[in-house]
């Protein structure tokens, strides 16, 4: 079973479709036992990243996560949810994150060339590492992700592909069982589900 | 880099896809959960279902449709028509939609942008306006293009901008369903005087009208059509082909993760 794991932000009717699409098994739950016992686990988040990290806390599901990723469990964060993996964030003043990959999430404002539009909205193509890392074990080099966010992962030793806006923007980030995708992979057509595919296949 | 994005619209009234011209003249086309289907394979970069019933029978119907398409389609969905509150927000998101594109609605409470946007995310709020030529300038539209508001059309899209939408779609009534080709005075006006996504409907006939489009204005993120591609007179992938044979970055449906063997 993989369970999304709902603290109250977002709709995760998409991601719960798109994973049984995939022949997944999978539940939408905010109960500490049930992500305990799951498999493996999705991170989902929409919105800014300190009232989604408030959230995450007041629920306590933040202590349940970080337990298990810790103890090896397959965790994915998808959009802020990847970006609330890292250490920090600085939307609307300094968060800190979970803590499981190393970085910060920065506004693109100011790091981009000026004209481009923030946020970015729309389909951006992947530079994967090579080899590609396992999460893109279905896909090719250069397919094309759905992305909605106006902050991005930097200072990051565990970036698997980048998309460029101007500059290289994390697009993917991995550490050991621990992945992220700032792309919307429920919502990226045939390419995003193969990533999900990836993540619930994966030996990981 | 970002792609130019492709989005078909779909009308649905009483459950069934339907397009009109110059928003008269309706009749009915097909299944909307079939057509989205189809055109997600095609490699389509977004979808917009637009409902053009205001009964309560047929709001169900379409959030039927809606849930039975989010369960099937994986692409971003923009639902409007109708929406004139955060209930009508929340109706729509719970049934899959990941954007709320607000028309009449905006112009009859303009706050309406700025609590969606505060609530959801710029991101979640599109404003749709309908945009005709009136003397020397051009003016919001409602009604489905009946009822001129004398609103002066590019200073509402960007007070629109302002109060937090997160993409514009523009609709001129002028070149809807002529096939003669997207309203590039119009659309100039627009993106030299906001800073997000706009998306160019009405007028696409064929796909040079795109290529016209992204080429003479490149500040338009996004072309929409409907009965060009209903009626298959141009395919999604023909079109984004040509496209790119034009040197316009786009997405291809090949690409749309095969296995690699």
């Amino acid at each position: 079973m993989i369970a999304i794991v709902d603290y109250g932000v977002g709709n995760l009717f998409s991601l719960l479709c798109s994973l049984k699409a995939m022949g997944a098994p999978a539940e939408v739950t905010g109960d500490a036992s049930r992500i305990a016992a799951a498999e493996r686990l999705i991170l989902p988040g929409v919105g800014a990243f300190g009232d989604a990290r408030d959230k995450l806390r007041r629920t306590g599901l933040d202590d349940v996560v970080m337990r298990e990723a810790r103890a090896g469990k397959p965790l994915l964060g998808i959009c802020l949810g990847m970006q609330m993996l890292l250490d920090e964030g600085l939307e609307f003043g300094t968060h800190k994150g979970l803590g499981l990959i190393p970085g910060r999430v920065v506004p693109m404002q100011g790091a981009v060339p000026a004209g481009l539009k923030i946020p970015q909205i729309g389909w951006n193509a992947l530079q994967m590492d090579n080899p590609p890392h396992r999460m893109f074990h279905h896909i090719m080099q250069g397919a094309h992700m759905y992305f909605v966010h106006s902050y991005y992962a930097a200072n990051c030793p565990d970036v698997t592909a980048t998309c460029e806006y101007g500059i290289p923007i994390a697009a993917a980030v991995a550490r050991d069982n621990v992945w992220g995708c700032q792309f919307h992979p429920e919502k990226s057509g045939a390419a995003g589900l193969m990533v999900l595919r990836a993540f619930c296949e994966e030996d990981i | 880099m970002i792609t130019k994005r492709i989005i078909p619209c779909l009308d649905v009234r009483a459950g069934q896809v339907v397009k009109g011209r110059q928003f008269e003249n309706i009749r009915d086309v097909a299944s909307p959960v079939d057509l989205a289907r189809r055109y997600s394979a095609e490699g389509a970069d977004e979808l917009v279902f637009y409902d053009i019933t205001a009964s309560a029978e047929g709001r169900k119907l379409f959030t039927d449709v809606l849930r039975e398409t989010a369960a099937q389609v994986f692409i971003p969905l923009t639902v409007g028509g109708g929406i004139e509150s955060l209930d009508d927000f929340e109706r729509v998101l719970a049934c899959g939609a990941d954007k709320v594109s607000v028309n009449s609605g905006a112009v009859k409470n303009p706050e309406l942008i700025g609590q969606a946007a505060r609530r959801y995310g710029s991101q979640c709020v599109v404003l749709s306006c309908d945009v005709k030529r009136v003397g020397d300038g051009f003016h919001v539209f409602v009604k489905g293009g009946r009822e001129d508001t004398g609103m002066d059309a590019i200073q509402w899209m960007r007070r629109g901008e302002a109060l937090g939408a997160g993409e514009l779609v523009v609709n001129s009534i002028d070149t809807d369903g002529v096939k003669q080709g997207f309203d590039l005075a119009l659309l100039r006006l627009v993106t030299e005087a906001v800073n997000i996504p706009v998306i160019a409907s009405g007028g696409a006939g064929s796909a040079q009208h795109f290529v016209d489009l992204f080429r003479q204005i490149p500040g338009v993120d996004a072309g929409l059509a409907a009965s060009v591609f209903h009626y298959g007179e141009l395919s999604i992938p023909g079109l984004k082909r040509t496209l790119a044979d034009a040197g316009i970055n786009v997405r291809m449906a090949y690409e749309s993760g095969q296995p690699e063997v």
